[in-house]
């Protein structure tokens, strides 16, 4: 059976303008509608109190079996926030070599344009990604860590990352919206790793503070990359770039 | 541990009272309560989504004097549904709440299979069982491969993350999908609990991934959910037809409000967390007094004694604990059975026998089967199979 239906309007109809008169009529019937009551956004947040004042928190780490070195509380404290953000970084990095899986697989299917990432770039930077995630996967074992423990702050940048993944695994996002929303995965990341930096000074573990230097070293280059391909995709769509 | 539900009344309905606040409390923590605790709010949402679900079928059929109590008793169960879902907290994904959703399916229904009484039913819960198995490995894959995420984060070492009977053969005709009932009149009570009980969790996960699939980006979790949403509504006309389609609708009434008491009391059990637990306790008693009612109903329009219908103290308790060695024992034993009718035969027969499904299956799967795509080759490892550098990016690695 064929259908006779209306002939579909191509293009964007989020915005008012798509329908002024309908437009017209749905500004005049908010506009005479009384709020059946008083306040504004405001008392969302009084609501909001009460369950931030109960004090739960999202979750803890695991006890920690204490080592000679470390008996004393305060080091079994920094401990526990090192191994909470180091679970972080892993965590991240994992979710990274799949970010970076799913742009090779669409750079490979819409094959490679300029401008834009080529092929190798695209390998180039998952590899490092997988480094830094089996080097944090050595790195927490080495410190007595449990790698697969999923840590508080993992789990926020579980969360915060999830719409990453979104637009890179849908299968309508182009290239260049995929790199927008690399770009927030790789200034995340980087500013991730100079914490960790900062933090493992700061707790006098030199060598793994060279370890993460030389994996901000790539990080940098991965940002600037993101950074420089998506703002010459967007200027050559607007068409201008120099080139 | 026995609970008299003759005896205890529990709290009256007109005492059945929330408030929006009451209702929504601060949910339970991912990462720090146990993983049974998932799988207790997890199936008591589905016992009472079918509670509710069951009720507006008889509110729809039944004549008038039904109706009113059924919508009382309907609107407080909403409000115990909503409590319970709302345990869950933001931060487990909707991937992840599947992963809790077939561990619910393979521990709860383990641990039915070993103490249902009826060596058929027994054998269905089995049969089942093995199916809800593989969705949690080929879901395992999924959040690995495509969320890059450790389902045992969620599982929390109790259930094995391995192949079970291949959801890409679970698919079957209609045919071949429905059971046995049990006869009302002479099953044990625990029989007819069992059923209403899995029958309501496998319902909600099929409700659950009709409503979650098209959240997803990728195209192979959208088929994934597309795959094994089907295979859920198979296994609830499965465990639907176990039930005795004699049974009068105040009958399938009463059994459910003592399927719901049998549940809470078994959730008392066990629970670890003591917000939780109070819940399990609150809920219960308004379950027995659920209960009551119904009994009361069932005197004056049917006039029948509900203790012909009813075990005075609740049977055997849902354990919630790992069923890993039972599970592991099926598995290598009864992987290999299909279904043809209402019989179950080897895979070797089922050609012969159970045509239909393997016409419906081939058809199914003729341009590509989604549980296997996306674990192609997946062996689950702790942290998983980027820790051995399975990746296409591999070969770079430190070159």
């Amino acid at each position: 059976m064929k259908s006779t239906g209306a002939q579909q309007v191509m293009g964007n109809r989020t915005g008012m303008q798509t329908t002024p008169e309908l437009a017209e009529e749905l500004v005049e019937g908010a506009a005479s509608a009384t709020p059946s009551s008083e306040g504004g956004a405001e008392v969302i947040a009084e609501q909001r109190v009460e369950y931030i004042s109960e004090g739960f928190p999202l979750g803890s780490m695991p006890s920690m079996p204490v080592s000679e070195e470390a008996e004393a509380d305060e080091d079994q404290a920094a401990m526990a926030v090192l191994l909470d953000k180091l679970s972080e970084r892993l965590a991240f990095e994992r979710m990274g070599v799949r970010l970076y899986e799913a742009l090779l697989n669409k750079c490979e299917t819409l094959g490679e344009s300029t401008p834009g990432p080529t092929l190798d770039d695209v390998k180039r930077i998952g590899t490092e990604e997988l480094e830094h995630f089996l080097m944090l996967n050595q790195t927490i074992t080495d410190l007595g860590g449990d790698p697969t423990v999923e840590s508080p702050s993992a789990d926020i940048a579980g969360v915060a990352s999830m719409g990453i993944m979104q637009v890179l695994t849908d299968p309508r996002s182009s290239v260049p919206q995929c790199l927008q929303a690399l770009l927030t995965a790789e200034l995340t990341d980087n500013a991730g790793w100079e914490l960790l930096i900062e933090l493992t000074s700061s707790l006098g573990y030199d060598d793994m503070r060279v370890q993460f230097e030389t994996a901000l070293v790539h990080e940098e280059e991965h940002l600037q990359n993101v950074r420089d391909w998506l703002s010459d995709c967007v200027l050559d769509r607007a068409q201008l770039d120099e080139a | 541990m026995s609970l008299d539900i003759f005896k205890e009344k529990g709290t009256p309905l007109d005492k059945q009272v929330f408030t929006w606040r009451d209702l929504v409390r601060t949910p339970t923590s991912k990462l720090d309560d146990d993983a049974f605790t998932r799988v207790r709010i997890i199936l008591m949402n589905g016992i009472e989504s079918n509670a509710i679900r069951t009720s507006h079928g008889m509110a729809r059929m039944l004549n008038g004097n039904f109706r009113l109590p059924l919508a009382k008793v309907r609107r407080v169960e909403q409000h115990q549904q909503t409590m319970v879902n709302w345990l869950l907290p933001a931060d487990l994904s909707p991937l992840e709440t599947t992963i809790g959703f077939e561990q619910v399916a393979i521990e709860v229904t383990a641990s039915v299979a070993q103490h249902e009484p009826d060596a058929y039913l027994a054998q269905v819960y089995r049969f089942g069982l093995l199916e809800d198995f593989d969705h949690l490995y080929r879901f395992s894959a999924l959040m690995d491969r495509v969320g890059g995420a450790d389902a045992n984060t969620i599982i929390q070492n109790y259930s094995d993350i391995m192949p079970g009977r291949p959801t890409q053969v679970e698919h079957r005709a209609p045919e071949d999908d429905l059971r046995e009932h049990y006869d009302c009149t002479t099953a044990d009570p625990l029989t007819k609990i069992h059923a209403a009980t899995i029958t309501a969790g496998e319902n909600q996960t099929h409700d659950y991934y009709m409503t979650i699939g098209p959240m997803f980006a990728d195209p192979i979790a959208r088929q994934l959910y597309a795959e094994i949403a089907s295979i859920e509504e198979q296994h609830v006309t499965q465990y639907e037809s176990l039930m005795d389609p004699n049974e009068t609708p105040l009958e399938k009434w009463l059994l459910h409000e003592a399927t719901d008491v049998y549940n809470y009391y078994s959730c008392m059990q066990y629970e670890t967390n003591p917000r939780v637990k109070q819940i399990w306790e609150r809920f219960c008693d308004y379950e027995l007094g659920h209960l009551h009612l119904v009994m009361d109903l069932m005197k004056e329009v049917e006039k029948r004694d509900p203790a012909e219908l009813l075990p005075q103290t609740l049977p055997t308790l849902i354990e919630y604990e790992s069923h890993r060695q039972f599970v592991r024992e099926v598995l290598n034993s009864e992987v290999n059975l299909r279904a043809a009718g209402t019989r179950f035969i080897n895979a070797e027969d089922e050609p012969e026998q159970a045509p239909l499904s393997i016409a419906y299956r081939e058809q199914m799967n003729s341009e590509g089967s989604p549980s296997e795509i996306v674990a192609a080759g997946y062996v689950w490892t702790p942290g998983t199979e980027l820790v051995e550098s399975k990746s296409v990016f591999a070969k770079g690695v430190g070159a």
